[in-house]
């Protein structure tokens, strides 16, 4: 089902990781990302991955839900593994026809196919508990600096929230004009490849004139309450670090200090 | 001195063009501070069009409206305006901008300024003024129709609004949801003397409101209390409009032989006259 | 024959945080050549419901038999059963696309696999239907149409397919007084003349007094009760219970007995009570008048 998506999608709740900084935390999980990639021995992955786990468990996110998330990918994990499976030089472990699988490519594959679940694991954990909101201000505080170059931070961040906002009204429309032409006997999806693209015009054209009235109105919305661009706009939440950002701040450092001792000395 | 005045206004579509079309054609009117005015009128009346001039999201092509004394072709003044006066449209999606309600009613707010400890207060204050206090924290697309127009709503509330302009909030909307936006609204009209002008299909919402002006093809046909108005229903019927179920009743009646005084809008002047007949 | 709907329940988005039992082993018939309404608050699953009608969805248990044949079926038997069962969603003009009204009325019979010249007798009995006048508008782009027009031109498109049994799904949502009135004649003409079935969503107790044979309260996904519109109104209790009102003639009619009118309490609609309430004058006016009221 088409609502059936839970990627980006935000679950209100009180948990530390719900409370902190959303700057802290995108920042930190550039940190995290970047930790991943430099120290990839067995030791580190394994920090990483504990270190996942406990991130969720903090979250108080219900781990089938983090699964979810990744489970889009299980066909790019699948393909990378069996690449890497039969790509790495090594130790032979089995012949299949001109192929070999190695060792070291069962090793190097398990750990890229770990190295991206723990990248989309703890990715989606920061979209799970920081409000779409919040998020897009924070992209927009973060990328403010490059406001002086002309980079449009605020216009940006203002898309993105609208975007958010509307994914599941326009998935809630178009499995409606879907539901409809169906009704009228339109065959979706079926047929060859042009028959295919020809069946998806009763759906994509009412869904595009109903995204621009949508957009029509909410522009008229908007400027009813006063919205004139950027300039001179506060914020409700204003983002302020607490003590438990700091933590945070001083934990990530002590941990990838900690990986890359182990790293370097193991 | 009148809220909202309107004298000699005309508004063009597409002025200067092939397809250019009057939508408002002469109309002048006054709203009093406090007062709570419905708009009826068949679609395509001109009732939209001219609601919008109301907080200046269209100027007139001719003419002059005035809010609150100012003048909504002054530019310079056009904020001001915009926060005595809130919209609330018809679809409850569109005008949803946030993915989390206080976020959505702390933007009118935010985009004039306001300091953040001031913009949570107001949100509070707006929340409790709609009674919707326990869905702070919701998204927007779990509500129901009529949750989501009292978020929009306390939106124009929290700006401090002093005039609520509400263009068809019902008509999306199942008649729970109807009861619920109609009864926060008229709460708000007597309880914070919040001006209100009201367009609506629903001729019982018409019913409540002090004063019915009755518009068809961008001009105002008719205006009086809503026991004037609904008396004509013939007239009513002309344009395309209805009368509230215990008026038709009474018509019905009174066509029967039965005495009965025409100015019946509600059930209970029907019971009461009906009552004293002998 | 009938549409029968044995105990079927539907699962919204299983295993997922939103999982919701939409609707809970529901059974209900839909009699052959009646007008059915089905009426419950916003979240009732009336919604869900109407989709199993023609197969859109599938229930999680039990089936739907569309004269007798089971819908989820495969092969031509079920597929023609699926495809006599029309359906007209709420706001119906969002689903518009084609480039004329013709052509956008005449997608459900092409899809249908009928010849051109049958596609254009359906187009031009659609139109007629719908009251839009075939030479004025058939070559006209429905988006240059108004609001109500093109509400009738989307309905055109589904009646076009001249359905068994046709679903609606509060067609008259958003309209002018006038427009409502019209619509319900419109659709009530057609009924008479094609002799279909139709299956109304509406929110309006009084329409639903005024045109259903049979009416079935929803609530919480179950059906809470299903009789004629009698039958129904008569238990107010459950009818609030569901969120929902009995028709407004009726409360008034139950003020005035209230306030002492001897007068039947089960009145639904309009006429009813105009000849009630003169009768009850007239009874009272020989009995001399001076009651408490």
């Amino acid at each position: 089902m088409l609502t059936d998506i839970t990627l980006g999608q935000y679950f209100p709740g009180n948990s530390l990781l719900h409370r902190m900084d959303a700057r802290v935390k995108i920042v930190l999980l550039f940190f995290y990302i970047v930790g991943i990639f430099l120290f990839d021995n067995n030791w580190c992955y394994l920090m990483n991955t504990m270190l996942a786990l406990v991130l969720v468990g903090v979250s108080r996110i219900s781990p089938r839900v983090v699964l979810k998330a990744i489970k889009p990918l299980w066909w790019i994990l699948l393909l990378t593994f069996i690449i890497q499976l039969f790509s790495v030089p090594g130790e032979v472990l089995m012949k299949i026809w001109i192929f070999d699988l190695t060792y070291e490519g069962l090793e190097k594959g398990f750990f890229i196919s770990l190295r991206l679940i723990l990248l989309i694991g703890v990715s989606s954990l920061l979209m799970f508990t920081t409000s779409p909101l919040m998020l897009t201000d924070a992209l927009e505080a973060l990328f403010k600096p490059l406001k002086k170059v002309g980079f449009p931070a605020h216009e940006l961040a203002m898309m993105m929230t609208i975007a958010l906002r509307f994914i599941p009204t326009l998935m809630e429309e178009t499995d409606k004009i879907m539901k409809a032409q169906k009704s009228r006997g339109s065959d979706i999806g079926e047929g060859n490849l042009i028959a295919k693209a020809k069946s998806m015009i009763p759906i994509l054209v009412p869904l595009f004139i109903s995204a621009f009235r949508r957009a029509d109105e909410l522009a008229m919305a908007m400027e009813a309450r006063s919205y004139r661009g950027g300039e001179g706009r506060t914020r409700m939440k204003a983002m302020r670090m607490h003590k438990s950002d700091g933590w945070a701040i001083g934990s990530m450092a002590v941990y990838l200090a900690a990986c890359g001792a182990v790293y370097w000395l193991v | 001195m009148a809220f909202i005045e309107c004298r000699g206004l005309y508004h063009d579509y597409n002025a200067g063009m092939e397809n250019e079309y009057r939508a408002l054609d002469n109309v002048s009117l006054r709203v009093e501070k406090g007062e709570f005015v419905t708009i009826l009128g068949t679609n395509g009346s001109g009732k939209s069009t001219l609601a919008k001039h109301f907080n200046a999201l269209l100027q007139p092509t001719q003419g002059k409206c005035l809010v609150d004394g100012i003048d909504t072709s002054d530019e310079a003044r056009l904020w001001d305006i915009r926060s005595r006066v809130g919209m609330v449209f018809q679809n409850p999606d569109n005008q949803i901008i946030a993915a989390i309600v206080e976020d959505d009613i702390g933007f009118g707010p935010e985009n004039i300024g306001m300091e953040p400890h001031e913009i949570r207060r107001r949100v509070t204050a707006a929340l409790k003024a709609v009674n919707m206090e326990e869905f702070r924290h919701f998204a927007p697309h779990l509500l129901s129709g009529g949750q989501k127009q009292r978020v929009a709503i306390a939106g124009a509330l929290a700006m401090n609004t002093e005039c609520l302009v509400l263009d068809e909030p019902t008509a999306m909307l199942d008649p729970a949801g109807r009861r619920e936006v109609i009864d926060t609204v008229c709460r708000l009209n007597r309880e914070q003397g919040i001006t209100v002008v009201n367009i609506t299909h629903f001729m019982e919402e018409a019913a409540l409101s002090d004063r019915i002006i009755v518009m068809n093809k961008g001009r105002i046909m008719k205006e009086g209390s809503p026991e004037e108005i609904f008396q004509d229903i013939g007239g009513m019927r002309q344009l395309g409009l209805d009368v509230p179920v215990a008026t038709e009743l009474a018509y019905r009646l009174s066509r029967k032989g039965l005495q009965l005084d025409r100015a019946i809008i509600n059930q209970e002047a029907l019971v009461e006259a009906l009552c004293r007949l002998k | 024959m009938s549409i029968e709907v044995r105990n079927i329940s539907y699962i919204y988005m299983p295993k997922s945080p939103y999982e919701r039992l939409a609707l809970d082993d529901v059974t209900i018939t839909i009699p052959e050549g009646k007008i059915t309404a089905i009426a419950g608050h916003t979240g009732s699953g009336k919604s869900t419901l109407i989709q199993h009608l023609n197969g859109l969805i599938s229930p999680s248990q039990g089936c739907v038999l569309v004269d007798g044949v089971d819908i989820a079926a495969k092969g031509q038997a079920a597929r023609q059963a699926r495809r006599s069962v029309g359906m007209v969603f709420q706001y119906p003009e969002h689903q518009l696309f084609e480039e004329t009204v013709e052509q956008d009325i005449a997608f459900g019979p092409k899809n249908y696999g009928l010849t051109p010249e049958e596609v254009k007798e359906r187009v031009r009995f659609a139109m007629d239907f719908v009251q839009l006048d075939y030479e004025e508008y058939s070559q006209r782009s429905p988006f240059q149409l108004s609001g109500g027009q093109m509400r009738r031109t989307a309905i055109a498109g589904v009646v076009a397919l001249r359905p068994k049994y046709l679903v609606l799904d509060e067609p008259t949502a958003g309209l002018d007084p006038k427009g409502r009135e019209e619509l319900m004649q419109r659709i009530l003409k057609l009924h008479r003349q094609e002799k279909n079935t139709i299956v109304l969503v509406s929110h309006s107790m009084d329409d639903i007094a005024k045109f259903a044979d049979n009416v079935v309260i929803m609530n919480r996904g179950r059906v809470l009760m299903e009789g004629t519109p009698r039958e129904v109104f008569v238990r107010e209790d459950f009818i609030r219970q569901a969120g929902l009102d009995v028709p407004q003639i009726t409360n008034i009619v139950k003020a005035l007995k209230a306030g002492g009118m001897d007068i039947p309490s089960d009145i639904y609609t309009m006429d009813e009570a105009v000849d009630a309430i003169v009768r009850a004058m007239r009874g009272k006016n020989r009995a001399g008048g001076a009651e408490k009221c």
